[in-house]
């Protein structure tokens, strides 16, 4: 009996995780549809597929400075940030990886209600702040605020890869004669490259896809393809192929790199802890 | 490991102090100030005290976001997690399912925020979307923009969308770290599926499933950018969760005095939340 229901379970065991994917790609299916279709076969016959295929939509993206510029934008500020993030956060991991010292545990968790503050409590004070700096509209504005969560979470991520290397490494090159800088740039940070990966990776990720403090801190020049996706109404009505066209960009720089940080996506939302 | 006992560590946390402190601290420290303060413009302020928390904590609006984003949470986690620990069990363990599976699934997860809210807001129309079309050809009366419940189902199918996957790889990660010794046992013993479910993988994935409902908890309490897309937090007030009534209190009505104290609140909360994660984090790398 019991190895009946088993059997039975496992052969169709497929069928579960296949339908949850369907779920899925269904609505990613529909925008990229979407993006390939003329607004009047969007707003006019409703078809599964596009009848007449057209890359209007993204001639219009490609062509038009005031939307290509917002993926410019997003890109140089992501970049930075993802810069800055895992150059401070290396060290920083390590101490806490290696070393005990005063308010250790203190400092680790400030580190992670900062990750886990929501952004709207940030928003307005961040706008006055960079007010009084005149960074307003700049990219660096946004790659600094965009540190907020970013650096904890790459403290956090990079500490849970460095824990999982010995400390008998450390001390064996400092045997060898190593000093404490050769050490760290030719020894660890090749051994826990993989770890520096999924950091840059997340910061990535999480920089890409906020918006509330992106768009409150930028007007005209910095601002990201992700606000200006929200006006694509024009004197015609909306233009729901753009949109379209627009959304699917912004899928695409997650879904070149997923192959290779496929194994490592639990681990990154769960700060390095699994 | 054992760690050694060294304060120069203190050097190399400092640049990490520095930048956070600097993006934390000074905007947290102005929110307190106004918090405290009242204003009649020209940049003068004067003491106000608690009143500003008085007047949040008195006022209905508060408690009814506070409300909706505790329903709307407890909703998310009652559904994603039984969701993302069936889905995890029946994944494939070997073979290019597995690579297949994973990458499928971490899709929705690296969309940017508003185009999760932008593909909904598309798919449930009833002209142009897939899922409205199907819905009003099939007879179901379906609105998100209007019908309260409609907004509602609309928020939470699409979280269910956008995050399962989450907890589906939190879970499967805990099941391929058991070893093959445990099942062969359990195969020696007859014990049943239930059984094997209860007694070797529950025990086994309790660390990842305590992860993934502190993050799914945590995070579906921030929720700003999807049901603002999609509903813009209507129809009426029936979808402003907290963040979204703070934004419009702090940028839209400019009121800084309730804005600054009701994102102190709201910070409060998730400094508790985050406690308990820490809490649960350190004492799990304690037993293993």
């Amino acid at each position: 009996m019991t190895t009946a229901t088993q059997t039975s379970g496992r052969s169709l065991s497929w069928l579960v995780p296949t339908i949850y994917i369907i779920f899925l790609l269904l609505p990613i299916y529909w925008l990229v549809n979407m993006s390939f279709k003329t607004n009047t076969e969007i707003t006019g016959a409703f078809s599964l597929y596009p009848h007449s295929p057209t890359l209007r939509n993204y001639a219009v993206i490609f062509t038009d400075p005031s939307w290509y510029k917002g993926y410019i934008n997003s890109i140089i500020y992501v970049v930075m940030n993802t810069v800055i993030s895992v150059s401070v956060a290396l060290p920083a991991a390590y101490a806490f990886s290696r070393y005990r010292f005063l308010g250790d545990k203190h400092l680790f968790f400030w580190l992670l209600t900062n990750r886990m503050a929501p952004p709207a409590v940030f928003a307005l004070p961040f706008f006055q702040l960079y007010s009084a700096f005149g960074l307003i509209d700049t990219h660096i504005a946004v790659a600094l605020a965009h540190c907020l969560f970013n650096v904890p979470l790459a403290v956090w991520i990079l500490e849970g890869f460095m824990s999982g290397v010995p400390k008998e490494i450390d001390e064996t090159a400092y045997i060898d004669g190593y000093s404490f800088p050769r050490f760290f740039l030719r020894i660890y940070i090749p051994l826990i490259a993989s770890g520096i990966g999924v950091a840059a990776f997340f910061n990535f990720m999480f920089s890409w896809v906020e918006l509330l403090i992106a768009r409150t801190l930028t007007t005209t020049d910095a601002k990201p393809i992700a606000a200006i996706m929200t006006r694509t109404v024009s004197a015609s009505g909306m233009d729901w192929g753009v949109l379209a066209a627009a959304g699917v960009l912004t899928i695409i720089p997650g879904a070149i790199v997923i192959y290779f940080v496929r194994n490592y996506i639990a681990k990154g939302f769960a700060l390095g802890r699994v | 490991m054992e760690k050694t006992w060294n304060n120069k560590a203190w050097f190399m946390v400092l640049p990490v102090l520095v930048l956070v402190a600097f993006s934390a601290v000074i905007p947290l420290m102005t929110v307190v100030n106004y918090s405290v303060q009242d204003t009649f413009g020209n940049n003068e302020f004067f003491w106000a005290g608690t009143d500003w928390f008085i007047q949040v904590l008195q006022s209905d609006r508060f408690w009814d976001a506070l409300t909706r984003n505790l329903i709307f949470s407890g909703i998310i986690l009652a559904i994603e997690i039984p969701l993302g620990i069936l889905i995890a069990l029946n994944m494939p363990k070997k073979g290019l399912g597995v690579p297949v599976c994973l990458v499928l699934m971490s899709l929705p997860l690296l969309i940017p925020w508003n185009v999760v809210g932008t593909i909904w807001q598309v798919f449930g129309r009833v002209d142009i979307g897939l899922l409205g079309y199907t819905l009003d050809a099939i007879g179901v009366p379906y609105n998100y923009v209007n019908n309260v419940f409609d907004a509602w189902v609309t928020l939470i199918v699409m979280d269910i969308w956008h995050w399962t996957s989450l907890v589906v790889l939190l879970c499967y990660a805990g099941l391929v770290s058991i070893p093959d010794a445990y099942y062969q046992a359990a195969k020696i013993d007859g014990a049943s599926r239930w059984a094997v479910f209860r007694y070797i993988q529950l025990p086994k994935m309790k660390r990842v499933l305590l992860i993934a409902f502190l993050l799914r908890f945590m995070d579906s309490f921030m929720i700003y950018t999807e049901p603002f897309v999609v509903t813009g937090g209507g129809p009426g007030n029936a979808t402003t969760f907290l963040s979204i009534d703070l934004v419009k209190t702090a940028i839209g009505q400019f009121d800084l005095g309730p804005a600054a104290a009701l994102s102190l609140i709201y910070f409060l909360i998730i400094l508790l939340l985050s406690w308990i994660f820490y809490t649960v984090m350190t004492n799990s790398d304690a037993q293993s």
